[in-house]
């Protein structure tokens, strides 16, 4: 026999809706069951107008950010059985809802985008010249932030995004970080104008929650932190360059 | 983006943190545990001995480095709080706030070269 449990969503219809209201449904569960297929068996048996955002159900396609009882959570990943008391899950915390959990990203799209999220190279070795190389230790310098999936998850928990929007983030940040770490990599003048912009690196007071709820165990405040001392080399260096 | 000026901010803030978890729990233990309760015997930190200490170039760099770097730490950290709990403050707090640190770690350095000369 599975068990119930009562799970509290916040709709938002923007059509009849004036503002985001509660509506609770009993979902029978198993001990497998994750949420995300907790809001499928919502959607096909009990309501099909709920909005949800999803893919691959495996964390790896950063879909599935919501809010699991005040926690930024992937809904693939967050389990039933965790939650003895009950779930209340709303829309990723930080950002506009669109409709009920699903919510506007592309104030973070734009930001990920700006900070030129690929290798940057005007000069790329010919195939000629060999391959690349890039030692393991090379590699460990960015490999962990290149785990990002995009999820908002760090959006959400990030009290200064929260407080104010022209801050570029944790997760721009840490992939901004990563490209710059990387040794095929030309393009880190251009992207150290944003680290030392005080909407860069520097917005940042290391709260460290961001690095808690990331799913995929990235650590952005860690990557940011690094930004502030490359961005506090900048500084002085260009102490010494007057005029640029 | 304009470059921010908090580098200068953030580095007097880790040094004076560096300085603070490193060095202030030892200066707390002795002069705060160690020598009331007698395990260091007073008459080591009598005030001659402190007196000729701080009027030696190292013994008052180092009463420098321990009274004014944690300063810049504190008054940092209570700036970017204000902000964490929702005060933005202007640039007038921030000049109050760096200029206690400013203040307090020019006093120290007045008052040590006063007794080096």
């Amino acid at each position: 026999m599975a068990e119930v449990m009562k799970i509290e969503i916040l709709r938002y219809r923007p059509e009849t809706d004036k503002e985001p209201v509660w509506q609770t449904f009993d979902v029978p569960f198993t001990r497998e069951m994750s949420l995300l297929e907790a809001l499928a068996y919502i959607k096909d048996e009990l309501d099909p107008t709920l909005s949800y955002r999803w893919s691959c159900r495996m964390a790896i396609c950063g879909s599935c950010g919501m809010m699991v009882n005040g926690i930024p959570k992937l809904g693939c990943k967050t389990f039933l059985r965790d939650y003895p008391k009950g779930m209340k899950v709303e829309a990723l915390a930080n950002f506009p809802i669109e409709r009920d959990l699903v919510v506007d990203m592309s104030d973070f799209i734009e930001k990920l985008e700006s900070v030129k999220p690929y290798i940057i190279n005007d000069n790329p070795k010919s195939l000629d010249d060999g391959c690349h190389t890039q030692s393991p230790k090379d590699m460990a310098q960015y490999k962990q932030f290149s785990m990002c999936i995009n999820c908002g998850l760090c959006y959400a928990a990030c009290p200064q995004y929260g407080l104010d929007k022209s801050f570029t983030g944790p997760a721009a940040l840490a992939i901004l970080h990563r490209y710059n770490q990387d040794n095929r990599d030309a393009g880190k003048a251009e992207r150290m104008k944003i680290v030392n912009a005080e909407e860069g690196a520097w917005g940042c007071t290391f709260v460290g929650y961001c690095s808690q709820v990331c799913p995929k165990d990235v650590d952005p405040a860690a990557a940011i932190q690094l930004g502030k001392v490359d961005s506090a080399k900048d500084y002085v260096i260009a102490m010494f360059k007057p005029g640029e | 983006m304009k470059r921010s000026n908090e580098p200068v901010f953030w580095g007097m803030f880790g040094a004076g943190g560096m300085v603070a978890a490193l060095f202030t729990p030892i200066a707390i233990l002795i002069t705060g545990l160690l020598v009331p309760l007698g395990i260091i015997p007073a008459e080591q930190f009598s005030y001659e001995r402190v007196l000729a200490f701080s009027q030696h170039w190292l013994g008052a760099a180092v009463i420098w480095v321990i009274v004014s770097l944690p300063l810049w730490l504190c008054m940092h950290r209570l700036y970017h709080t204000l902000h964490d709990f929702g005060i933005h403050a202007g640039n007038l707090v921030k000049a109050l706030f760096y200029g206690v640190a400013f203040a307090g770690s020019v006093a120290c350095a007045t008052l040590l070269l006063l007794g080096l000369i």
